[in-house]
């Protein structure tokens, strides 16, 4: 569904690439948690994806099309198959949640007939019955994100990627909302979460990449946050891979606590590390 | 739907946007209205030659009684100058096409008909006007012939060439009408440059729903498509009330006022109006869709 070929990403005034030769593999109908700090690449791996943003090396092919050679007059196509979540819920403020809904099908020309029949429907997924009338700021942030992934699905995307979409949420909430992301996930979406809550990754088992300074440090089917004996030493990276959707094997081991040692010699974005690292390792 | 759709969504832009909507309507209703000025007198130069080429005629005034015309030596032109000048016109074809006498009553009643409405009609008096022989001219060029031929012979008092007393004319409306059209110039700029800040700062103000269309894989058009018939609506309505004031002015200023004052002239109409309206309005929706087009590229990611 998404496949990264040994992709690198540099912005320009910068000395180190913000992804440095990713290759990565997402099946149809995975559900992959991107983990990393701050600056370790996973907003620009999904700008990528939805060729926000164009590599400096590299090949990247989503839903079967080469981004590359994609012109430019079809990425909204591309991007009609591709539903994005953020963190600030990008709502718009004097639109009710009906009409936040509605307009992403407005704009690619849906019919009144759809729109009618589809809007509400994806408001009963996501669990806002109800309040089609509300305007965003009479929600609650978890209603917010509702309305925002609602937004996101209405189009039925094959693919929903999420850019830490639990980041301005509280604990609960934010189970829920990855909660309703899972149920997504099972009705076949393929869902790409960039993410740094501990607690999510460990209590759902899920597939983890976690980039560090621009390359995958640790691909791991049913991963934790942070496991210190997973993480593969430089210039052994593990191949991206190619199995499908990870089995939901209970019982798993549990993840065991802590950041990975940092390697001597690397420096990253220090004032964002620094609560992250506390996060980690309270 | 989507009709119903945009139009609400530039209904919507318009309303928000008031205050910008009105600023690009008044400069590209000024910058309009100076060039249909400009456009206009240049038509009215055009409709003046068309008339007065075919009538524009050497007049070679002879003298009357206590003529001021230092030739004439205060003595009247007698019978016999008048004849001989006569038969030397004659001669003179095909380079002179016409001639004919015009005594001073025929002159001081045509001035009279002309002037029936003005003041000038009744001070005139009959003494203050001369004899002379009406000369047209095969070609209105050859003023020089006639000139060399009759300036300074016996009897003539004065040979003038309204050619010339029309060219300074046409001098004069071509310098209002260019220094219209440079105003104007300067105002379509100007009308330019406000259009592509108000894009500017629409897009801007707009950058969240923009956003979210590009990410909900919406079209380049449909994400432009309210900017630029913004900008055109702005603009045609601009232009339409320049064309209204243009309008006016020929309707109540030209054709209800100085073509009654000045009967013998050719002035252009309100027709004129119409026949130039639909090109400025036409221009002004190839500039507004131009400026906001390349306004779009530069300010509006799509």
């Amino acid at each position: 569904m998404i496949l990264f070929d040994t992709v690198t990403k540099s912005y320009p005034r910068t000395t180190r690439p913000a992804l440095d030769s990713v290759s990565l593999e997402v099946e149809r109908g995975e559900f992959v948690f991107v983990v990393g700090q701050s600056g370790s690449g996973k907003s620009t791996l999904l700008r990528l994806a939805l060729k926000e943003e164009v590599p400096t090396s590299g090949t990247i092919l989503v839903a079967g099309r080469d981004l590359a050679t994609l012109p430019d007059r079809k990425v909204p196509q591309l991007r009609r198959e591709i539903g994005v979540v953020f963190q600030d819920f990008r709502l718009l403020p004097n639109k009710t949640v009906f009409q936040n809904v509605a307009f992403a099908l407005q704009v690619i020309g849906k019919s009144r007939s759809i729109i009618r029949q589809t809007v509400p429907e994806t408001l009963a997924t996501v669990g806002l019955e109800g309040k089609e009338k509300r305007l965003p700021h009479e929600l609650s942030g978890g209603e917010q994100q509702r309305v925002a992934i609602a937004r996101a699905i209405v189009n039925k995307p094959a693919i929903l990627l999420a850019d830490e979409p639990t980041g301005n949420l509280d604990p609960a909430t934010s189970i829920d909302i990855v909660a309703l992301l899972d149920r997504i996930n099972r009705s076949g979406t393929t869902i790409v979460m960039a993410t740094h809550d501990e607690e999510i990754v460990n209590t759902y088992r899920k597939r983890v990449v976690e980039l560090r300074l621009g390359q995958v440090m640790r691909d791991q089917s049913r991963g934790g946050y942070g496991i210190a004996s997973s993480v593969v030493p430089h210039g052994e990276r593990p191949r991206p891979r190619s199995s499908g959707m990870p089995p939901r094997e209970p019982g798993m081991p549990p993840a065991e606590p802590g950041m990975p040692p940092r390697e001597p010699g690397e420096t990253g974005p220090v004032t964002r590390q620094r609560p992250e690292v506390s996060e980690v390792t309270r | 739907m989507r009709a119903t759709f945009m139009l609400g969504e530039i209904g919507n832009g318009l309303r928000r946007n008031v205050s910008m909507v009105v600023s690009v309507v008044l400069v590209t209703m000024i910058s309009m209205y100076l060039l249909g000025l400009g456009l206009l007198a240049q038509r009215q130069v055009d409709t003046m030659k068309d008339y007065w080429f075919d009538r524009v005629q050497v007049s070679i005034f002879l003298c009357v009684d206590k003529s001021l015309y230092p030739n004439c030596a205060g003595a009247a032109t007698t019978p016999a100058q008048r004849d001989q000048l006569q038969a030397q016109l004659e001669q003179m074809k095909p380079t002179v096409k016409d001639v004919y006498y015009e005594s001073q009553a025929q002159a001081y009643a045509r001035f009279k008909e002309q002037f029936k409405n003005s003041p000038l009609g009744d001070q005139a008096t009959e003494r203050a006007f001369a004899d002379s022989f009406r000369v047209s001219l095969n070609d209105p060029g050859k003023y020089d012939v006639i000139a060399s031929s009759f300036q300074g012979a016996p009897g003539v008092g004065k040979v003038q060439d309204q050619k010339q007393l029309l060219d300074k004319f046409f001098t004069f409306m071509n310098v209002v009408s260019w220094s219209a059209i440079s105003l104007a110039v300067l105002m379509v700029v100007c009308a330019t440059l406000l259009m592509a800040t108000t894009i500017r700062q629409t897009a801007f103000s707009r950058r969240r729903e923009t956003g979210i269309m590009r990410l909900v894989g919406a079209s380049n058009l449909t994400i432009q498509f309210p900017f630029i018939m913004e900008t055109v609506v702005s603009a045609i309505i601009g232009a339409g009330l320049a064309m209204w004031l243009l309008y006016a002015t020929v309707r109540y200023g030209i054709s209800g006022y100085l073509s009654n004052a000045l009967l013998d002239t050719a002035f252009i109409g309100t027709a004129d109006v119409v026949l130039i309206a639909p090109w400025v309005i036409g221009g002004v929706v190839l500039l507004a869709i131009f400026t906001s087009g390349f306004t779009l590229r530069r300010y509006l990611r799509v």
